[in-house]
């Protein structure tokens, strides 16, 4: 095992892949010259030259789209947006093509791209940039959609999202980039897309958390501890294809579940896996599903106000105490 | 069809380099058309009108070195996109509209606020996300606003804004109120489609608005002919467009355009494409390496100070003396400290605000 940073991690899989496969490039804002907007493509450019190293304009509906036409013909580009917040300007390419080529044309194109980025807020950026997309995103059919939490799950997410031959959108966080985490050093290390992971196990009650969250929900997991609850946590990692699986047999044993999400609360992942659990599992629960999500408000500049906006651990650990009948 | 064997070609797609490509010359990333060569009072500007401009000057730039000072002291956080170099766009523009001309610009908009009404007290309140600043704390850096000067903001989408600057002139026009709207731009904005497709509505639809390019040489990293081609000003030919190229590094320069551009727009109610050219001293934002341009390139722009530029004028012409510009600079220092104290005692807003100023109605049921 090495010890990664996230966008080690990133790169790593990135560098991979692209030293096994010509038709891998890489295109977006500030990836080549600058070496990534948060430094994540560092030294790819020295290594693959400028016809695989793309700098685009700040022209996101153009540069997703003329990557889902090379797409289209053979190659298999990797798209970095320097947010999903700026993904949004490019939504037209990724939800009315990317998605639907293949199905329009009964089959006749493939579209095998990665669309990838930082996801949600980075501290104070105010309102238009920290926005969380993967739910957003899971609502279509035809893309796949994974938001990871640790290094080692990003390199074998990563790859596997890469050899896919669909449109798969990969989200990370500028917060979680200097992660440290351990990496299997293994040869061709992936992970397959579509499987949730057990991370920490407990009876007491199971605790859903993706992304950034994923961390939120440890903390409070460790401060639960101490007061003698066990917390199972599941990071589903791939939010879609969902693996309901994975969530289904914890909450059998636990028979509670809260979901941490850093969406907002209408139509998101919380209430998606909300309504899945009571298709799947209700006779199983002991308590409403809690979800500890975003407010229904744009984020806030201030910093007391962007605190408060955000989901904290204090919060989760309200609501396992809901779910539990512990206060 | 027969094929070229193309094999033994290197295949490259985005141009490299630093500088912009001056007939296979690499000089500056910006080569700066001649300012003007009118005098004050064939512009006709007083000697008050100078020493109130260069006072301006001073104030937007005295104002972010000590924004900047605080954020590294971990005063405040988010953002922090610099002004410094490109004051004289800013001074000049709003002393060539009237007062209700409307004005709208992207995030790197702490001058654009200062000229327009956003007090320092206000404007540094704001950086430190307090209740008293010009957004309520909201909004930070990226969102200075001052409607009520007519000032509707910056905005920290590239490009998100430009259509909004056409729709606040598409109002004027509709409700025949002669006023002019200005939408000023990174060079990188050229790039989005936001652009193009308002261009080409506000020429069809004789919008009147000035859609004003700061071309400072870099969207962030990226040195203007790496990220677009040909001469941004040139842009307006395909949509029939007037446009005009400017020295934004003298603001006599940019106030006597801007004039002539605004009387144009009111009378005839068309649309202009405009780029002024400048110069960014500091980084992007405040985590920027810089080492996609050369100190030298930065020393030779710096040499070009539109604060010095002025005073240097001020001075030269005998409208006031060394003392006078001191007292100016000092009176300009103790405004922006006591912006610093006022933005410090400020309170953050209260808690209720994360719910206020989302919908009109005081009691919008929230979704949980
Ligand atoms: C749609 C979108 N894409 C990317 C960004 C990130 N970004 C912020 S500023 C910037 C560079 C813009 O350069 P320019 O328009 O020249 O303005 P300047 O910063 O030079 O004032 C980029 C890429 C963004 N805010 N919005
Ligand atoms: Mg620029």
């Amino acid at each position: 095992m090495a010890e990664l940073q996230f966008r080690e991690a990133i790169r790593a899989a990135i560098d991979e892949e692209m030293s096994q496969d010509e038709n891998i490039f890489v295109m977006g804002e500030e990836v080549a010259e600058y070496d990534g907007a948060y430094k994540v493509t560092e030294g790819l450019l020295d290594k693959y030259g400028s016809k695989r190293m793309i700098d685009t304009p700040i022209s996101e509906l153009g540069f997703a789209g003329i990557g889902v036409g090379a797409a289209m013909n053979g190659l298999r580009p990797v798209v970095e947006f320097m947010t999903f917040n700026f993904a949004v300007l490019a939504a037209d390419q990724i939800i009315n093509h990317a998605s639907k080529a293949k199905y329009m044309t009964g089959g006749q194109v493939d579209i095998p791209i990665v669309f990838r980025g930082p996801n949600a807020s980075a501290g104070q950026l105010s309102a238009t940039h920290s926005v969380s997309y993967d739910s957003m995103y899971a609502h279509f059919p035809g893309l796949k959609v994974i938001y990871t939490s640790e290094p080692a799950d990003a390199k074998g997410l990563l790859k596997s999202a890469i050899r896919d031959d669909n449109p798969v959108l990969f989200m990370e966080s500028e917060q979680m980039y200097g992660l440290k985490g351990e990496v299997p050093d293994e040869d061709d290390f992936t992970i397959p897309i579509g499987k949730a992971k057990v991370k920490w196990e407990g009876s007491d009650v199971t605790v859903i958390a993706h992304g950034k969250m994923y961390h939120v929900a440890t903390q409070a997991a460790k401060q639960l501890a101490k007061d003698g609850v066990e917390v199972e946590i599941i990071d589903p990692r791939t939010v879609k294809p969902l693996d309901m699986e994975t969530i289904v047999k914890s909450i059998k044993k636990t028979n509670r579940c809260v979901i941490v999400d850093e969406a907002h609360p209408f139509g998101g992942f919380a209430s998606e896996v909300g309504y899945l659990i009571q298709r799947e599992a209700f006779d199983y629960m002991d308590a409403p599903v809690q979800r500890v999500t975003l407010p229904d408000t744009n984020a806030p500049f201030a910093k007391n106000l962007f605190d408060k906006w955000l989901p904290s651990a204090q919060q989760v650990i309200d609501a396992v105490n809901t779910v539990t009948y512990r206060k | 069809m027969a094929k070229k064997n193309k094999e033994a070609e290197e295949v490259t797609f985005t141009p490299s380099g630093t500088g912009i490509r001056n007939n296979g010359r690499i000089e500056r990333s910006t080569e700066l058309p001649s300012p003007t060569r009118k005098k004050h009072k064939s512009l006709g500007l007083s000697e008050d009108d100078l020493v109130d401009m260069f006072e301006l000057m001073y104030l937007q730039r005295r104002f972010e070195e000590r924004a900047m000072q605080m954020y590294q002291k971990g005063k405040f956080g988010g953002f922090l996109h610099l002004y410094m170099g490109q004051e004289a766009i800013s001074t000049g523009t709003v002393y060539a509209l009237n007062d209700d001309d409307d004005i709208i610009t992207a995030y790197r908009d702490h001058g654009w606020g200062l000229v327009r009404g956003v007090s320092p007290k206000e404007g540094m309140a704001e950086l430190y996300g307090k209740k008293t600043g010009c957004s309520k704390g909201k909004g930070g850096s990226m969102h200075f606003a001052k409607t009520e000067n007519h000032f509707w903001g910056g905005y920290g989408i590239v490009g998100g804004h430009v259509p909004l600057g056409g729709g606040i002139a598409f109002a004027n026009k509709y409700k025949q109120n002669d006023r002019v709207t200005a939408c000023f731009l990174g060079d990188g904005a050229v790039d989005q489609g936001s652009l193009h497709e308002t261009l080409n509505m506000s020429q069809n639809w004789g919008l009147p608005c000035i859609y004003a390019i700061e071309n400072n040489g870099y969207a962030m990293g990226t040195a203007v002919h790496r990220h677009s081609v040909g001469e941004l000003h040139e842009r307006a030919k395909g949509y029939g467009m007037k446009s005009a190229v400017i020295n934004g590094m003298d603001v006599f320069t940019v106030y006597e355009k801007m004039k002539e551009i605004a009387k144009d727009v009111r009378e005839n109610s068309n649309p202009w494409l405009v780029e002024i050219r400048t110069y960014r001293y500091r980084g992007h934002s405040m985590s920027d390496p810089m080492k996609y341009r050369t100190k030298e390139e930065l020393q030779e722009y710096e040499k070009l100070d539109p604060v010095e530029r002025i005073k240097k004028y001020l001075l030269d012409e005998e409208i006031i003396g060394e003392d006078k510009v001191e007292e100016i600079e000092n009176s300009v220092e103790d405004t922006v400290m006591e912006a610093i104290d006022f933005a410090e005692e400020s309170d953050f807003p209260d808690e209720e605000a994360l719910y206020e100023d989302m919908f009109v109605e005081d009691d919008y049921p929230f979704h949980t």
